[in-house]
C-alpha cells in the first residue's frame, strides 16, 4: 500500500518568548493529518491558525514540539535529509537573495539538492519558459515585479522535481490575468502527479482547484474532507459562509 | 545525500561565495590591501625605520606576519558573519535550510568561504609587503597551518556571531570592542618580551597572541611562546567553536523558530 504524501499525528508546536512579554503561544493543537499521494489539497484558516507553522515543520524551518511527521512514509525524526528531498516550498514571504540573478537563484537551489550544474541550468531553462521569466533570468531578482518574484519562488521550489509541492500563499498579490496562468500551471504538475498542498486566502482559489479541504482554527483542525462533500454537507452555502462559520469566535454574521 | 550530491552542494556553495568576494571586489578584498599598505608605510617605514631590529630582523620584518595575520583574521570574521547574517536577514537562509544538506556541510561551506577570502586577502597583503621588505620563510608547512587554522577559527567565529545577532549592529559589535582590541594587543607591533609585567603576563591570555606568535615563527623562526602551545590553544579554541556551531545547528538556536 502506497504511503500518504503528508501524514500528521498529534502535531503540537508551541512557541515560547523569553524577556519582555514573555509567554507561550501553542500553534498547532495536535493536529492529525493525512494526505494521499496526487492529491490538490486546500489547507485553509484565518491568520495565525497554524497553516505557515505547519508547513515550516515539514520543511525543517520549525521545529515541532511533540507528535509524528511522516513525508512519503519516512519520519522527520529519523531521516530529515531524505524526507526534505521529497519537499519543494514556495513560502509566503520572499526569501531570496535580491543581489543573484534569477538564473543562479533557480540553478543554486538545484545543487544544494546535488543537483550538477549542467543538469541544473537545463532544468531552469524549462522551468523558466513554462513559468514565463526566462526572458528575466539575467535579471537581479530585486528587480522583478511581484508576481514574477513568485514565479521564480515556484521555478525553485520544482528545480528538483519534488513529489509534494507546498504553496503558502502563493498568489497573493497577483494580478487576476497571472493568478489565472498560475493556477492552470498548478492543475497541470498536479495531473502529472505532483502532490499539492496549497494555503491561501482566496477561498474561491481552493474551491476551484482542490479536491480535499482542511480547515485549520487556532492550532486545531475543524475539517478535513473532500471539497464536494463539505459544500454538499453545508446545502447552498458558500466555501466562505461555512469557512467563518467554522473559524470564527462568534457565529453570529 | 548521497557522497556525490553533497560534494555538488558543497561546489554550488563555494561557488556562489568566490563569485560573490569577485563581484563586490573593492569590499570584500581591496580594503585589507589598502589598509595594510599604510600600516607598512607607517609603522613599518616612517616609524619603523627608527626602531632597533628585533632578534635579527628588521622592524618591518618583524611586523609583516602579524599584519599578514590581523587580515587573516578580519576577513575570515567579517565575511562569515555578513554572508549568513545577510542570508538570515533576506531569508534566503531558507534556501540551505529545507535542502536535503546536512547542518555540518552548511558549516563546511561558510568556514571555507572564509578560509578563501582570508587566504586570497592575505596573498595580496603579501605582494604588498614585498614592495617594503625583504620575505623570509623558515617553515612554510608552519605558516600554512596556522593560517589555515587561524582562518577556520575566525570564520566560526564569524558564524556563531551570525546566528546570534539579531540586528547588523549585532554583527559590528565583537568585531569592533572585541576582535579590534584583541589583535592589536595580540603582539603584531611588538615582542610581549618588551613588556613590563603585569602586561606581559595578561598578554598570555589573549588567545590571538598564539595564533600570531605561530604564524611568525613561520615566516621567522622566531616566537614568544611555545610553537605547540600555539597551535594547541588555537585548535582548542576552535574545537569549542565547532561544537558549539553544531549544537546551535542542532538546537535550531537563531536559526529556527
Amino acid at each position: 500500500m502506497q504511503s500518504p504524501a503528508i501524514e500528521l499525528t498529534n502535531l503540537r508546536k508551541t512557541y515560547r518568548k523569553s524577556g519582555k512579554g514573555a509567554g507561550e503561544t501553542e500553534a498547532l493543537k495536535g493536529a492529525t493529518l493525512s494526505i494521499p499521494q496526487g492529491e490538490f489539497f486546500a489547507l485553509l484558516g484565518p491568520n495565525g491558525a497554524g497553516k505557515t507553522t505547519m508547513i515550516g515543520i515539514l520543511t525543517g524551518l520549525v521545529v515541532k514540539t511533540s507528535g509524528e511527521v511522516k513525508v512519503n512514509g519516512v519520519s522527520i525524526d529519523e531521516d530529515l535529509s531524505l524526507a526534505k528531498t521529497y519537499i519543494g516550498v514556495v513560502p509566503q514571504e520572499f526569501n531570496f537573495s535580491l543581489f543573484e540573478n534569477v538564473q543562479d537563484i533557480v540553478v543554486d537551489q538545484a545543487g544544494y539538492y546535488g543537483i550538477p550544474r549542467d543538469e541544473a541550468i537545463k532544468r531552469a531553462e524549462v522551468l523558466l519558459k513554462e513559468l514565463g521569466i526566462w526572458d528575466k533570468r539575467k535579471d537581479k531578482s530585486m528587480a522583478l515585479s511581484g508576481g514574477m518574484k513568485r514565479r521564480l519562488m515556484i521555478a525553485r521550489a520544482l528545480i528538483h522535481k519534488p513529489a509534494i509541492l507546498l504553496l503558502d500563499e502563493p498568489t497573493a498579490g497577483v494580478d487576476v490575468e497571472l493568478r489565472r496562468g498560475m493556477w492552470k500551471f498548478l492543475r497541470e504538475l498536479n495531473e502529472a502527479g505532483t502532490t499539492i498542498v496549497l494555503t491561501t486566502h482566496y477561498l474561491e482559489e481552493a474551491e476551484l482547484l482542490s479536491r480535499h479541504v482542511a480547515i485549520i482554527s487556532k492550532g486545531n483542525i475543524v475539517a478535513n474532507e473532500p471539497m464536494k462533500e463539505l459544500l454538499a454537507r453545508h446545502g447552498d452555502k458558500k466555501l466562505e459562509d461555512i469557512f467563518l462559520e467554522m473559524t470564527s469566535d462568534d457565529p453570529t454574521p | 545525500m548521497s557522497t556525490n550530491a553533497m560534494i555538488v552542494a558543497f561546489y554550488t556553495m563555494m561557488r556562489k561565495e568566490v563569485v560573490r568576494i569577485f563581484r563586490i571586489w573593492s569590499q570584500t578584498l581591496l580594503p585589507p590591501v589598502i589598509t595594510t599598505s599604510l600600516y607598512f608605510a607607517i609603522f613599518g617605514a616612517f616609524i619603523g625605520s627608527q626602531i632597533q631590529p628585533i632578534e635579527g630582523f628588521s622592524y618591518m620584518q618583524f611586523i609583516m606576519p602579524g599584519l599578514v595575520m590581523m587580515t587573516v583574521i578580519t576577513s575570515a570574521y567579517a565575511h562569515v558573519s555578513s554572508a549568513f547574517f545577510s542570508a538570515k536577514f533576506m531569508k534566503s537562509l531558507e534556501e540551505l535550510l529545507v535542502s536535503p544538506m546536512p547542518h555540518w556541510l552548511i558549516i563546511a561551506g561558510f568556514v571555507c568561504a572564509g578560509v578563501i577570502r582570508s587566504f586570497l586577502v592575505s596573498v595580496l597583503v603579501i605582494i604588498v609587503a614585498l614592495m617594503f621588505t625583504h620575505i623570509t620563510i623558515a617553515n612554510m608547512f608552519i605558516i600554512l597551518a596556522a593560517g589555515v587554522l587561524t582562518a577556520i577559527l575566525f570564520s566560526l567565529a564569524g558564524l556563531l556571531n551570525g546566528i546570534f545577532a539579531k540586528g547588523f549592529d549585532g554583527i559590528t559589535i565583537i568585531p569592533n570592542f572585541v576582535l579590534t582590541p584583541l589583535t592589536y594587543l595580540g603582539g603584531i607591533f611588538y615582542s610581549i618580551e618588551l613588556l613590563p609585567e603585569p602586561f606581559r603576563t595578561l598578554s598570555l591570555g589573549n588567545p590571538i597572541l598564539y595564533m600570531v606568535n605561530a604564524f611568525r615563527h613561520g615566516f621567522l623562526g622566531i616566537s614568544d611562546v611555545s610553537l605547540w602551545v600555539s597551535f594547541g590553544i588555537t585548535g582548542l579554541v576552535t574545537l569549542i567553536l565547532l561544537l558549539l556551531t553544531l549544537w546551535s545547528f542542532s538546537k535550531g538556536t537563531g536559526l529556527r523558530s
